[in-house]
């Protein structure tokens, strides 16, 4: 295959994995940011980078049902995973109802944080659907917002709860 | 009055997009065959060039070189003062002062290409403080370091002091604080002689930019386009700098011929763009037996960093506000703004107004001490009425009562009762607990005779499915714009929420609205959305396709018919001075604002005496800007500017050696998180303004003023310790313990 060789010779692998419930061959350095290649090989750019360093959780995506920071992940260690984004958590026109809770109490502003702040909020409603305040805040601490002062996000996750159906 | 969208917490416009992850930044954006653009920066704060040298490993031939050699027009960025270059030329005036542009295909190598550039500088003296700036020991700027400075002069205040029971002094400092919105500046251009320079990017001001760029390229207006895409956070730190890197990105894309990206990362974002201005504020304060304030002189000084930008707009701003919602009969306050050869201060939330209101608001608690009254008994003699006069001579013509908005936040707060149970408990506890609070207010709008020059226009346009898009050029940077101008206009035309747009702003097609700052755009832009949407309704009725009564369908076909007809249907609205305004620039006296938002904050606050962790353990926020147009968003703006008050006062600490700021890392410069922010209760008490849309008022700086120096109040009744600067870290806390029982 002269495609593999090619790619050897630059000293990329592919690996392979599922994203958002779809096989994917992803190729790249093998310490490429997951984040990257996300971004740049399959255009999935809801995931964002607001540090690069672990600190903001913009760039969070699941591994495995495992929340993480995609920054952090280097492309090998996705092989045989399950990679979802945000591109993932709203099935077609269906809104998840975190997604839907964010837009009715303005849990999102500039929007920058809103796709991490989002599987931050899925992944917390998914270990514990009734989380008391203090479990949100912990659930969240990952998370950084600079527009909203976090209370509307709040919000949105209380109201999220209330609605039956939050699902991943 | 009965409405049907002002004052209702309308879901935002592009909320479905932010949600979903499909919003479209400017770093998720490609082109093809684009290549990716790097700054090479200054690493010494003030010196001269004398070489730069290429490491040979690289194969520069396939890297675009830009120095400040191949700018096509002039070599500086337009905005008030042309002294800020693009690329530095022979000299260079603070660290990480862009010298050189390299573009290339690949991220990574160009990375490796930025360090393999040396720059041979020859090092000149540098000032790093506005304490050394302001002594003058070396000239950094012009003939005295100053920007720019102010005299407002209100009766005679050398008049006082012989007669005054007591006269109080002190002296305020605020640190510099990074802007840290979460979307980088980022931008990306393409540019070539025929078809001109077109820009988009993460931004404030389209209109900004394109007037930097017409100079930078010598290039006639209609050669320029710049186009704003979704914008991850702005604060004011968006407002001036992204016409530093659209230039930077342009200048490669016309030297290549492609079309060139330029991402800042977080290091180099927080390392070389604006923040806010470090400022120190004395104050001497006459006053009489019974708490009336006589006199009050103020200097307020201001560190703009190395380049004039906005400086002298910051100051303006932070001046006029420097004496605060009380009347005091004889002002003097004198400021300036100083040059150190550190990167430029620049545009953020309050506009210098934060600054000055950390000061008052503390010497107003130690004015009150002085006198022997509590802080709220103080102030309460001394609050402003309607009637009477600011600093600056404007009479207040609105019924303020700032003294109601005291009350409010007290039984909001709990204070009273608070600070009672505190006092008690305090005693033996080794968490110390208190409660303060601070009154001011914020002026909407450009400053004094701004608006009038701005003369900005909006537009309203029938589109061909029967809606009515709105033409501004001001920005959807989170606070809301798209969402309250579609509120405004349905409200007026009677219309469906769903039937408005709002157009992407775009210099080539939308008109010069003004740029997204000052608390501007709901307020006054919002007004001219009001007139431009009521002016489209009125040509369709005087062309008998509407008639006086009329469905949104029937608007709907109607503007259908018309375009039908006539082939296009658009109307526009500029701004006009209400007739009652008026304003000296010269003697820096008379309206300075159309409006003020009033406000009084409370903060309660725990003080641990054996980590020194000071912590906020409940906020409420009580204000007052007229209408509100929308809850949801008008809450979200006040918790915001809230939480960047709670992180200014307790949090963000630039940490500087050597003219640069070290901690460029969100590791290591800390911002609040959801650990961190009490529950914000924010109340809003509505009088309508005749003069904004629906009877709104400006309110998206105003909650960046109040926390501070509510924090440090509520802290000095925790603790009993007077402390006057921040960021306040717990190494200052703990040196201020030490010293009390020394
Ligand atoms: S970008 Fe990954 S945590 Fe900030
Ligand atoms: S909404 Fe802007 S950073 Fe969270």
């Amino acid at each position: 295959m002269p495609e593999a060789t090619e790619k050897e010779r630059s000293g990329k692998v592919v690996v392979r994995c599922t994203v958002n419930g779809r096989d994917a061959e992803l190729s790249g350095f093998p310490m490429a940011r997951l984040l990257d290649v996300l971004r740049e090989e399959l255009k999935l750019t809801g995931t964002k980078e607001g540090c690069g360093e672990g600190e903001c959780g913009a760039c969070s995506v699941f591994i495995n049902g495992k929340i993480v920071n995609s920054c952090l992940v280097p492309l090998m260690q996705v092989e045989g995973a399950r990679v979802v984004t945000i591109e993932g958590i709203a099935s077609d026109e269906q809104l998840n109802a975190i997604q839907e809770a964010f837009i009715e109490t303005g849990g999102a502003q500039c929007g920058i944080c809103t796709p991490g702040m989002v599987m931050a909020a899925v992944n917390l409603l998914d270990r514990n659907s009734e989380p008391t305040e203090s479990d949100i805040r912990a659930g969240l601490a990952g998370n950084l917002c600079r527009c909203t002062g976090y209370m509307k996000i709040f919000e949105a996750v209380v109201r999220a709860c209330q609605h039956s159906g939050v699902k991943r | 009055m009965q409405t049907r969208f002002i004052g209702k917490p309308m879901p935002r416009k592009e909320g479905r997009e932010k949600v979903t992850g499909r919003a479209r930044y400017i770093d998720d954006i490609t082109m093809p065959g684009m290549l990716f653009g790097a700054t090479v920066r200054s690493p010494v704060p003030r010196g001269r060039i004398k070489e730069i040298r290429f490491d040979p490993q690289i194969p520069w031939d396939e890297f675009t070189i830009v120095t400040a050699q191949d700018v096509p027009g002039s070599n500086y960025v337009a905005l008030i003062v042309n002294d800020q270059p693009y690329l530095a030329d022979r000299l260079v005036n603070h660290a990480e002062e862009p010298v050189l542009l390299l573009a290339h295909t690949d991220k990574y190598l160009l990375e490796e290409a930025r360090r393999a550039v040396r720059l041979e500088i020859e090092p000149l003296p540098p000032v790093f403080t506005l304490d050394e700036s302001d002594e003058k020991k070396e000239i950094i700027w012009g003939e005295d370091n100053v920007f720019k400075s102010f005299l407002v002069e209100k009766g005679n205040v050398d008049d006082v002091w012989a007669g005054a029971d007591f006269i109080v002094e002190g002296e305020y400092r605020t640190g510099a604080q990074e802007q840290l919105y979460i979307e980088t500046n980022g931008v990306i251009a393409v540019a070539n002689p025929e078809e001109g320079v077109t820009v988009w990017g993460s931004m404030q001001c389209p209109y900004y930019v394109h007037k930097a760029l017409i100079k930078l390229f010598n290039l006639p207006e209609d050669k320029i386009r710049v186009v704003q895409t979704e914008t991850g956070g702005g604060f004011g730190g968006k407002e001036e700098y992204p016409s530093m890197i659209a230039g930077h990105a342009a200048l490669l894309a016309w030297k290549s011929g492609k079309p060139v990206k330029i991402i800042y990362d977080r290091a180099e974002d927080m390392a070389a763009t604006t923040k806010r201005h470090p400022s120190r504020t004395r104050h001497r304060t006459a006053v009489t037996r019974d708490g009336r304030l006589l006199g009050m002189e103020i200097d307020f000084v201001v560190d703009g960093g190395a380049y004039a930008t906005l400086s002298a707009v910051v100051l303006s701003r932070g001046t006029i506000h420097a004496a605060g919602p009380y009347n005091c009969p004889n002002v003097r306050i004198r400021s300036r703004a100083v040059a150190t050869n550190v990167p430029p201060h620049g545009a953020f939330r309050g506009f210098g107004a934060p600054q000055s209101i950390f000061a008052l608001e503390r010497h107003m608690n130690k004015v009150a001490r002085a006198v022997g009254l509590s802080p709220e008994e103080f102030r309460r003699r001394n609050f402003i009425r309607e009637g009477e006069t600011t600093a600056t001579s404007q009479v207040i013509r609105e019924a303020v009562d700032m003294q109601r908005l005291v009350e409010r936040a007290f039984e909001l707060s709990d204070y009273r009762d608070k600070q009672e149970r505190f006092a008690r408990e305090n005693e033996s506890a080794r968490v110390k607990r208190g409660v303060g609070f601070a009154s001011f207010m914020h002026g909407a709008g450009f400053t004094g005779s701004g608006e009038k020059y701005l003369q900005s226009i909006v537009g309203a346009e029938a589109t061909p499915e029967g809606r009515v898009r709105i033409l501004a050029a001001n920005t959807e940077i989170g606070q809301g714009t798209n969402t309250i101008f579609a509120q405004i206009a349905a409200e007026a035309l009677g219309l469906d929420f769903e039937q408005i747009e709002v157009a992407q702003p775009d210099t080539a097609n939308v008109p010069n609205s003004g740029p997204t700052v000052a608390s501007r755009t709901t307020m006054i832009v919002g007004k001219l959305v009001e007139s431009a949407a009521l002016s489209l309704r009125q040509t369709l009725q005087n062309s008998k396709l509407l008639a006086d009564s009329y469905s949104p369908e029937d608007f709907s076909r109607a503007c259908r018919d018309y375009l039908a007809k006539y082939g296009q249907l658009k109307s526009f609205s500029q701004y006009k001075q209400p007739a009652e305004i008026d304003w000296d620039d010269e003697k820096y006296r008379g309206d300075a604002y159309g409006a003020f938002a009033w406000a009084v904050y409370v903060a309660e606050v725990s003080v641990d005496t054996l980590t020194f962790e000071a912590r906020v353990e409940d906020f409420v926020a009580v204000q007052e800007v007229g209408r509100v147009i929308n809850p949801t968003m008008a809450a979200g703006q006040i918790e915001g500017g809230v939480a960047q008050g709670i992180g200014y006062t307790l949090f963000e600490n630039v940490v500087w050696r050597g003219g640069r700021m070290i901690n460029n890392q969100m590791t290591n410069y800390i911002i609040p998180t959801t650990a961190d922010i009490p529950p914000i209760r924010v109340h809003f008490e509505e009088m309508p303004y005749e003069h904004g849309p629906g009877g709104a008022k400006g309110i998206g700086e105003l909650p960046m003023d109040g926390a501070a120096p509510a924090i440090l109040n509520a802290i000095e009744n925790a603790t009993g310790l007077e402390l006057n600067q921040i960021p306040l870290m717990p190494e200052q806390l703990m040196e201020a313990f030490r010293g009390e029982h020394a």
